[in-house]
């Protein structure tokens, strides 16, 4: 007997995954040690993105900074302008006017609704439910049409500016808009009755990736994927920025602490964001889009083009950059997938002394080594959809 | 037996491809094969950044790439072509050349964004400044990123520049 | 199941320079400085006791910062002497307050002690502030670089390192580069 479990002999195998993987969202590479179907251990490697946007922050004065924030967090990069902006609105000490708060959070949220799609989209896809791709997307291109609408790009939209936002959005969006809202929460029950109570979808995601909210809270999760374990840590809510604060909305909270619980918030969180776009559209007040501050935020266009002053006022904006106050400032936002922190060192330069992101995803994928630890290989695509990361924020 | 083409009613339905009613076609090898290659291009799944979610709306049922045979390919092995979707840093490199020759000949690449052209707006360190650098590239499609018409054109593009092709299937080429 | 909760509870906030204070009565030859800036305290401080610090800071049930938010590094080259400084960014999640650690560490000696066994999500942040400014975290369980690859030279975010890297290219790249001029003449050209 003793010969035999000596011949039988098991030791754990490395399997490589990535970084071409078509379900590691982007090129995340993760080193498996695996015994039988059980992962034992996980060694993630990310940076195979990293472009050095931190460095090239430094370069570049505050403005011309924002369009490398649209390639962070590619998905939603309207969160992200706006988590740059309002840092930066901070460290100036400028305030925008009221129709930019609002047109702000409008843009935010619906960043936020074309985000959870997309998440749901691929990570339904990489579970096995294809037709969930199909109809998110179809939803996602209509949030890409209104964000046409009001910028002229899909993805990479550069809309939101210092101080406010680049132009006033037109009566034909808002019509647009008002109809999606209507029309949107008839959608999301398609959504539920393809997977909601799947029994093949149950059985991938209940009980699959527990944390604990105390844990969570200590490996540094944020957003949803950290709400999913109970935790009321939403920074809309702490402290609010743009227009939170006069809006009315509730945060969903998890009970179980798994993937399904994460998925079923962040169904809840499309209902709550189409509940605040509702309210924007009612409460959006008229009035100017851009701060009256000289001195920090560049003239209008059609002034450029007419006046001598504003046009020296502007070359001087954009090549030396505004005269900013010394000090430092950490400013953080809540995007669609957790806290999006933005810290800034000023030495009085027209450029940040030092430019830092603070990426959700780039703390989510550390938790991945936690979160697949005794689970089957095949487990380890749903822990990578559940926490939603995006690989360019990750390693900027 | 040889046919008397002179007597039988051939009609010439394009340049160089001739139909015998009922069904008989005569045409030439690089034709056919050129052809039936250009109809399924099949792009290997990968996504380094940006414009791969481009891609990926290019793939869904809006835009629907599958009426032009595009259907995605997790493995390179089954693929004929790679789509350099997004920025190449230096670490990714070797991976993305590793992908290439990976894919079986005859194969393709297409650059789609600014950042796969030519770096776009990281001249960095760690960036790869275009990836005809280390790769061959066939197609440029450019764009922050392209939309999906874009690189739908750029595709077409591709299958022009396969149509053109001759003897590519030979093996003395 | 799914909660939603409305958060209107009330909760004790307090005032980062009180926070500051504190730290100052506790750890008096540690602070150097406290600095206000836009309602935001950095408290700038000593290397040597810096896990003393967070535990104190993590474990009190009044400040009760169970939430790393950021560690970054920063690179003073010939502003401030030490060169260096370790950003502590820290958040109570009940409270909600925040403050700032700046700690002090000096460019011939570049080692701050790792404060890994308090908050296990800073470990990739303590990665990377080893990867690109090439500060070492004493007790780190696995200091390797994470952005950049293993054998890469130099630290990308100090001040002294060009934006488009060095002359030098990183080997990995450069025998891609050779690999694919030698392939070239297998290329078909039609």
């Amino acid at each position: 007997m003793e010969k035999v479990e000596k011949i039988l002999e098991t030791r754990e195998l490395n399997v490589n995954m990535g970084p071409q993987h078509p379900a590691t969202h982007g090129v995340l590479r993760l080193v498996l040690e695996i015994d039988g179907e059980t992962i034992v251990n996980v060694t993630p490697y990310v940076g195979y993105l990293h472009r050095g946007i931190e460095k090239l922050g430094e370069s570049l004065t505050y403005f011309q900074g924002l369009p490398l924030t649209d390639r962070l967090d590619y998905v939603s990069a309207m969160s992200n302008n706006i988590g740059y902006v309002v840092a930066v609105e901070r460290l100036f000490g400028i305030d925008p006017p009221e129709r930019a708060k609002f047109i702000r959070t409008i843009v935010g949220e619906l960043s936020r609704i074309s985000n959870h799609l997309l998440w749901l989209a691929t990570h339904a896809l990489d579970i096995g439910a294809m037709t969930v791709f199909l109809y998110c997307f179809r939803e996602r291109e209509w949030i890409l049409d209104l964000f046409e609408m009001i910028c002229g790009a899909r993805l990479t939209v550069t809309y939101p500016r210092v101080g406010g936002v680049r132009n006033d959005v037109s009566q034909e969006f808002l019509d647009s808009l008002y109809k999606f809202t209507e029309e949107f929460p008839t959608r999301i029950p398609e959504y539920e009755t393809l997977i909601d109570k799947n029994r093949i979808w149950l059985k991938r995601t209940v009980g699959i990736g527990v944390i604990s909210a105390e844990e969570a809270i200590n490996w540094g999760l944020t957003g949803p994927t950290l709400r999913g374990s109970g935790v009321q840590y939403d920074i809309r809510k702490h402290t609010p920025y743009d227009a939170y604060d006069k809006v009315e909305f509730e945060v969903p909270i998890g009970t179980n602490c798994d993937t399904y619980d994460r998925y079923r918030c962040r169904m809840h969180e499309l209902r709550q964001s189409n509940r605040i776009l509702k309210q924007c559209l009612e409460k959006l007040p008229p009035g100017p889009v851009m701060a009256d501050t000289p001195k920090f935020t560049l003239p209008p266009k059609d002034f450029i083009l007419k006046d001598m002053e504003h046009l020296i006022h502007q070359f001087i904006l954009i090549t030396k950059g505004p005269t900013v106050p010394e000090g430092e400032i950490y400013v953080a936002t809540e995007v669609p997938k957790g806290e999006l922190g933005f810290y800034f060192v000023s030495d009085g330069t027209g450029k940040p002394y030092r430019m830092r992101i603070r990426a959700p995803s780039f703390v989510h994928a550390s938790v991945l080594s936690r979160l697949c630890v005794g689970h089957l290989v095949a487990d380890v695509i749903a822990n990578i959809g559940t926490i939603d990361i995006v690989l360019g924020e990750c390693d900027r | 037996m040889l046919i008397d083409t002179s007597t039988i009613g051939l009609v010439e339905v394009e340049e160089g491809t001739k139909v015998l009613p009922p069904n008989l076609i005569i045409t030439s090898i690089d034709k056919v094969v050129n052809w039936s290659r250009l109809s399924s291009i099949w792009p290997v799944t990968f996504g380094l950044a940006c414009c791969a979610i481009e891609m990926m709306a290019a793939g869904a049922a809006h835009y629907d790439f599958d009426r032009f045979g595009i259907i995605f390919r997790g493995s390179p092995r089954q693929s004929d072509c790679v789509i350099i979707a997004g920025t190449v840093t230096k670490k990714m490199a070797p991976v993305v050349r590793r992908v290439f020759d990976q894919i079986p000949e005859p194969r393709y690449v297409v650059a789609m964004g600014s950042c796969a052209c030519s770096g776009g707006i990281f001249r960095t360190y760690n960036t790869v400044q275009g990836c005809d650098t280390f790769l061959p590239v066939d197609v440029f499609v450019p764009g922050c990123p392209p939309r999906p018409e874009t690189l739908m054109e750029g595709m077409i593009l591709l299958q022009e520049k396969m149509r053109k092709e001759q003897a590519r299937w030979s093996m003395w080429r | 199941m799914i909660v939603e909760v409305n958060m209107k509870f009330p909760y004790m906030k307090m005032d980062p320079l009180a926070i500051a204070e504190r730290i100052k009565e506790k750890f008096p030859l540690e602070v150097v400085d406290v600095v206000s800036f836009r309602d935001q305290v950095s408290v700038i401080i000593k290397k040597e006791k810096i896990v003393e610090i967070c535990r104190f800071l993590h474990d009190d049930p009044v400040l009760d910062f169970d939430h790393l938010r950021d560690l970054c590094g920063v690179d003073y080259l010939g502003k401030k002497e030490p060169r260096f400084e370790v950003i502590y960014h820290l958040y109570s999640v009940r409270h909600r307050h925040m403050i700032r650690l700046n700690a002090q560490v000096s460019e011939s000696d570049p080692k701050i002690d790792s404060v890994t066994s308090l908050w296990a999500g800073v470990n990739w942040h303590e990665r990377e502030c080893f990867d690109m400014f090439g500060i070492k975290f004493k007790g780190h369980p696995d200091l390797r670089r994470i952005l950049l690859p293993e054998d890469w030279e130099g630290y990308p975010l100090r001040k002294d390192y060009p934006l488009k890297g060095p002359e030098k290219e990183w080997s990995g790249f450069a025998e891609v580069l050779e690999k694919a001029k030698k392939y070239r003449e297998f290329d078909w050209e039609g």
